[in-house]
């Protein structure tokens, strides 16, 4: 597979702040690549260096197998993009807008084709209207229609579910999946909403004060024998003592809170509920921690797990 | 370039603020044509008291010529907040909208992009004079007709043939087209540093009357700067108006008393243009995009 993106040693320095440091990574054609941080991690730094909106301080970005500096009108014409919200001309409408965005790509359009687009994103019959009178959803689709008029080989979506109901957000996540597996689209997509990049990420990148945590498969991440299991019981030292002498002292996990941690195959977990019933330590709470999102939360924040799933 | 151009000027034209111009100046215009046509010759007599006494005036002395000439007088020096509305909006107000970002990420070169955008603002510029133009000289002609222009200097009178006023007219308002241009390039580049386009709006026209008052100012120390700026140079127009006299002390028909002063501050504003477009296009190229 051909390498879409690669990243090298990237990194942008805004006097005293570095927004991104150091970071590498490589997207492969066809890939939907899941790019996760929390706010101000640096994803949105990054995604404006792939698009050549901010300059590197250092590092190399290759598009296509180009440099992106010495080939940047080359590479966009084959790149559509939504760089946090969809921001359009509000005195124009949906059509006018679209219109001016295929004209700046390069894109002769028809208005059949103009009309199949915005159609295709859910806004037929509202094409004349002004671009002002639009929800942040309507936006939105605009917003995919504008960069994927030119048919781009690689779509950079920052956020593109924001603003969105929950139909909305569905029919993104259809829209992108359609874009991968339908027709061979390369997507780089960001989002807080990091249960959508559970279901459709085939990669996953998760960034933190600007440096790489973690970069893997889905699978590779969320490895079922790695899952984490967080125990909460109302005499904890008591039940570390009672797990220490039982078959589950391999699974036991260095203590970083109160809560004491397991990691195992999920398919243990039944076994495990049981025992800990059966010693009558009083259980509130037990959870097994394998969702990217609390592996996300895990790794961005407290940090406590990354440890465990590194080992 | 041409297709970016020719976006450029779709937008311009799309938006409801750029006729705000178009109305301002034909409601400015119509007010003076019409307090002229309706109690102008008390404004003659005014302004001809001190000459009555030396002089014997016959034929028709406000007309069109007149009217344009006092129009340009005192339009000129509103014309550059128009105009900045407009140029000083072309960066900043996309940014504002978050339009740039989008615009950006398409192929297109950032150098053409700016260019594109400035002769897009020199385009409106343009459309604004002749607009003035039309209404302030061929309104008037239709309103006033037309005679010889009569102008006070402040030491002397000029008065110059009917049939020779017409070319000055055209070299007065390509000129000024010259100045209203360096007012475009310097809204313009001010555009790029702020995310609206009050900013740059605000900060173009303190610039323009603060150069002024320094331009108009008769002290030594500002004397020597006055060469430097170009609101000395803007309103060098008038140098149309203001004919060469032979040994005899009989006026030249068809000339310029000083057409070296013309072409020096033409020079000087076209050096204005070429240095902050320059600029803009530097500073762009090398300016993150974080709006």
């Amino acid at each position: 597979m051909q390498d879409i993106i690669k990243v090298s040693a990237l990194s942008k320095q805004f006097r005293n702040i570095t927004a991104v440091d150091n970071l590498s990574f490589t997207v492969k054609q066809g890939d939907v690549y899941g790019f996760l941080g929390q706010n101000g991690a640096g994803k949105s730094t990054t995604i404006r260096m792939l698009l050549t909106l901010i300059t590197p301080t250092h590092g190399t970005i290759e598009l296509f197998g180009l440099d992106l500096r010495s080939h940047r009108i080359e590479i966009l014409k084959q790149v559509g993009a939504i760089i946090e919200k969809p921001d359009m001309y509000k005195y124009l409408s949906a059509y006018e807008n679209l219109k001016l965005f295929a004209k700046l790509s390069g894109v002769k359009c028809t208005d059949k084709m103009l009309m199949h687009q915005l159609e295709m994103v859910g806004l037929a019959g509202r094409e004349k209207d002004k671009v002002k009178t639009f929800s942040q959803g309507m936006k939105q689709r605009l917003g995919i229609a504008i960069s994927l008029i030119h048919d781009p080989k690689l779509i950079i979506l920052d956020e593109p579910t924001n603003g969105l109901d929950p139909q909305g957000i569905a029919d993104i996540r259809n829209l992108i999946l359609h874009l991968s597996r339908e027709m061979g689209k390369t997507v780089f997509v960001s989002s807080h909403l990091l249960n959508e990049i559970e279901q459709i990420a085939t990669r996953v990148l998760i960034i933190d004060k600007g440096k790489k945590i973690v970069e893997g498969t889905a699978e590779e991440l969320f490895d079922p024998s790695q899952t984490i299991v967080e125990l909460d019981t109302l005499n904890n030292k008591q039940c570390m003592e009672l797990l220490q002498q039982s078959q589950w002292q391999q699974c036991l996990q260095p203590q970083r809170s109160h809560t004491l941690l397991l990691k195992m195959h999920r398919d243990q977990l039944p076994a495990l509920h049981k025992w800990v019933v059966e010693q009558d330590v009083g259980v509130i709470s037990l959870q097994p921690r394998h969702t990217l999102e609390d592996f996300f939360l895990q790794v961005t924040s407290g940090k406590q797990y990354v440890e465990a799933f590194t080992d | 370039m041409w297709k970016l151009l020719q976006i450029e000027l779709y937008k311009i034209f799309k938006r409801p603020r750029t006729y705000i111009s178009f109305a301002a100046i034909t409601a400015l215009i119509g007010v003076i044509q019409l307090g002229l046509k309706m109690d102008g010759q008390a404004y003659v007599d005014f302004l001809m008291n001190s000459l009555k006494d030396n002089f014997e005036f016959d034929g028709q002395i406000l007309n069109a010529y007149l009217v344009c000439y006092i129009i340009l007088q005192l339009l000129l020096i509103h014309v550059p907040l128009l105009i900045a509305l407009i140029a000083a909006d072309m960066i900043s107000g996309e940014a504002n909208m978050g339009t740039l970002r989008l615009l950006l990420t398409k192929p297109v070169s950032k150098t053409q992009f700016i260019l594109a955008k400035f002769l897009a603002s020199s385009i409106y510029t343009f459309i604004l004079l002749v607009w003035i133009a039309v209404f302030a000289l061929a309104f008037s002609i239709y309103l006033f007709g037309t005679d010889d222009l009569i102008i006070q200097k402040t030491s002397y009178v000029v008065q110059i043939a009917e049939n020779d006023v017409f070319w000055r007219y055209i070299g007065a308002f390509g000129f000024a087209f010259l100045s209203m241009l360096t007012v475009t390039a310097l809204g313009f580049f001010l555009s790029l540093f702020a995310e609206n386009s009050i900013g740059p709006i605000v900060t173009s026209m303190s610039i323009i009357i603060f150069f002024t008052i320094l331009s108009t100012m008769t002290i030594p120390l500002f004397q020597k700067i006055q060469p430097y700026l170009f609101t000395t140079h803007m309103v060098n127009w008038k140098e149309f108006f203001d004919e060469k006299v032979d040994s005899q002390n009989v006026v030249i028909p068809g000339s310029i008393q000083n057409p070296q002063k013309i072409i020096d501050s033409a020079l000087i504003l076209v050096l204005h243009i070429v240095g902050l477009v320059s600029a803009s296009i530097f500073i762009f190229k090398r300016k993150d995009v974080l709006s």
